[in-house]
């Protein structure tokens, strides 16, 4: 599937593009052949060659009709995209139930270091944020601004780099954090040779996105595209800031920021915060401002605020990272400038999560029968309630007692289960029949069941780690008469034990919805080719005009 | 002149200030002049075509 839409001189250069990754992996497998850079150049490599095999193999195949192009949106990469997004979501979902499994029981580790807690915990974060999150994210940004522009992506080969380039950053990313390798920034663990990857997959995907948007035949540009470019723009302004580091040797994977003390302090949650603002945040509102009405068959409740609340949200989160550095050597101004941002931030926040409950306004009917809209309805109630919780945190003395605590994790779960994962589950359940020219999913009936599953995980899950964290944070802060600690950190600790294992069974059953939800996608892939064949040739005949191909309600 | 954490914090106090309140005033305009209500309409209708063909 992957080349049958490349003519045969796009397969060569295809094939031209992956040899000098091939060559850049060997450069690196030389060059650091005495360090654990050398295996990342090996598997850089390995990978290239196979691809190179693969192209070669089917240089022969059939090439396509391309004057048919501009009257075709191109959708093989967003199928693929898809499927990379959903496998990823197994194995960072997997690897978090096992981390939080071994908080509860340590000697789940083995007594190894490839196992341990401190290297499988950024697999997690990764797995889910970058690898299911950012393919998801790609994968509908390439949808959604092919339909909304009513224009072909600008390119045959670029949207493959920036999807397998992508990945392959998040396999380098994930192995290396296996092996040993990171540079202790979180959620930019990966280090610099990864991170220059990066950039290059990224600056390719902005301009492959405006390419796109310059081809446009409507002549305004759909908002949940400014959500996109943000979410694109403003990740490259902060992956490049924050990652700014001198290697040890070009021979080393090694590196150190050169930023130091409190700046980089500053510079690395300026970008940690601002990745859950653009990363998880942008990205998805633009997922949610286009398939949400898209489902519901409504337009948005309101065009202008969702206007006010972009521009909201784009310049006020840029400040509000500080409040990750209350209490700290940070000058005290800038803790209550970050503290300030946050508290504002709640307005275009609960704008976008409104604009989305009130567009389902009148409609409810659809979101009781419907799990795909739910899931979508749902999201947008998390996107309320952990953007609200968010501020509530920010604020300078709250901070002080949930900060370091699991509050903070049970936070960032509400915002990434609650909201991330739910809105990329309906957009994706929306997505997929389209994309496969499908009349609807294999199975209504096991959307429903991913959608509880994922819900009561959800919920487990929260109200785990609130009571885990309210607990941690007051035995930490309790003094005796004579003035000294209540409690000693292990007493904290073992308090934690039935939340660690009510945390574990949460995350099993979202897990578990995600598994369930890949097995529908597959069997709504697989279904009826037979009808897959005549909706494929699409002539512009009524059974088309009565839309079956987009958003049946089931 | 020298670049310390006063000038820094100087500027952010000001023109910090400044631009955004700028920036607010320049978005405001932009979302609710009259002559844009027609393209924002049809913006949010558009999207519901069920026609997948560019």
């Amino acid at each position: 599937m992957m080349v049958s839409q490349l003519t045969r001189g796009e397969r060569q250069g295809s094939i031209l593009i992956a040899a000098a990754v091939a060559l850049c992996g060997l450069a690196l497998a030389i060059a650091g052949r005495n360090d654990l850079l050398g295996v990342h150049g090996a598997f850089v490599l390995v990978g290239s060659v196979a691809l190179i095999a693969f192209l070669l193999s089917r240089l022969d195949s059939p090439e396509p009709d391309v004057s048919r192009r501009p009257s075709e949106y191109y959708d093989d990469p967003i199928k693929v995209g898809i499927a990379l997004s959903m496998l990823w979501a197994i194995f960072g979902m997997f690897v978090g139930v096992w981390v939080a499994a071994e908080l509860a029981w340590p000697s789940l580790n083995f007594d190894t270091a490839w196992l341990s807690f401190g290297r499988l915990r950024p697999a997690h974060t990764t797995g889910v944020i970058f690898g299911f999150g950012g393919n998801a994210l790609i994968a509908t940004s390439f949808h959604v601004v092919q339909r909304t522009s009513r224009a072909r992506l600008a390119g045959q080969i670029s949207p493959w780099f920036v999807l397998l380039g992508y990945n392959l950053f998040c396999f380098l990313a994930v192995t290396g954090y296996l092996m040993g390798l990171t540079q202790s920034k979180e959620y930019a663990e990966p280090e610099w040779y990864a991170d220059l990857w990066l950039v290059v997959v990224w600056v390719t995907y902005f301009v492959l996105y405006l390419r796109t948007i310059a081809r446009r035949k409507e002549p305004h540009i759909y908002v949940a595209n400014w959500y996109f470019m943000a979410f694109i723009v403003v990740v490259a302004i902060l992956h490049i800031v924050n990652n700014l580091a001198i290697p040890v040797s070009l021979g080393h994977a090694w590196s150190y920021p050169i930023w130091s003390g409190v700046q980089d302090a500053m510079v690395q949650w300026w970008y940690g915060h601002n990745a859950v603002a653009f990363f998880l945040t942008a990205g998805f509102l633009g997922m949610m401002y286009y398939y949400l009405p898209k489902r519901a068959e409504r337009p948005i409740f309101s065009y202008r605020l969702s206007i006010l609340s972009f521009w909201g949200i784009t310049f006020f989160y840029m400040w509000a990272g500080s409040h990750h550095l209350h209490y700290t050597a940070l000058p005290h101004w800038v803790q209550t400038l970050g503290m300030t941002f946050s508290i504002m931030l709640l307005v275009p926040s609960w704008a976008s999560a409104g604009n989305a409950i009130l567009t389902l306004n009148g409609a409810w009917h659809k979101v009781r029968n419907d799990a795909t809209l739910r899931f979508m309805f749902v999201a947008a109630v998390f996107y309320g309630l952990s953007t609200f919780e968010g501020s509530f945190l920010a604020i300078r003395p709250v901070n002080s007692l949930s900060h370091y605590t699991d509050w903070t994790v049970g936070h960032v779960h509400a915002g990434a289960l609650g909201w991330v994962a739910l809105i990329t589950f309906g957009s994706i359940y929306t997505l997929v029949p389209s994309l496969w020219k499908r009349e609807r999913m294999y199975s209504a009936a096991l959307v429903e069941v991913h959608f509880w599953l994922a819900l009561i995980g959800t919920l487990i899950y929260v109200f785990a780690m609130w009571n885990s964290g309210i607990v941690q944070g007051l035995m930490w802060r309790t003094y005796t008469e004579s003035g000294t600690l209540a409690y000693s950190f292990l007493d904290s600790l073992v308090a934690m034990y039935p939340y660690y294992i009510a945390r574990t069974l949460g995350g099993f059953l979202f897990l578990l919805g995600a598994i369930v939800g890949c097995y529908n996608i597959w069997m709504t892939v697989r279904a009826s080719p037979a009808a897959a064949e005549t909706a494929l040739k699409d002539l512009p005949d009524a059974r088309w005009a009565e839309g079956t191909a987009t958003t049946p309600a089931e | 002149m020298d670049i310390d954490h006063a000038t820094a914090v100087a500027f952010s106090k000001s023109w910090g200030l400044f631009y955004l309140i700028a920036l607010s005033i320049g978005v405001l305009i932009y979302t609710f002049r009259p002559s844009n209500k027609k393209r924002f309409d049809r913006a949010k209708k558009t999207i519901l075509d069920k026609e997948d063909r560019p």
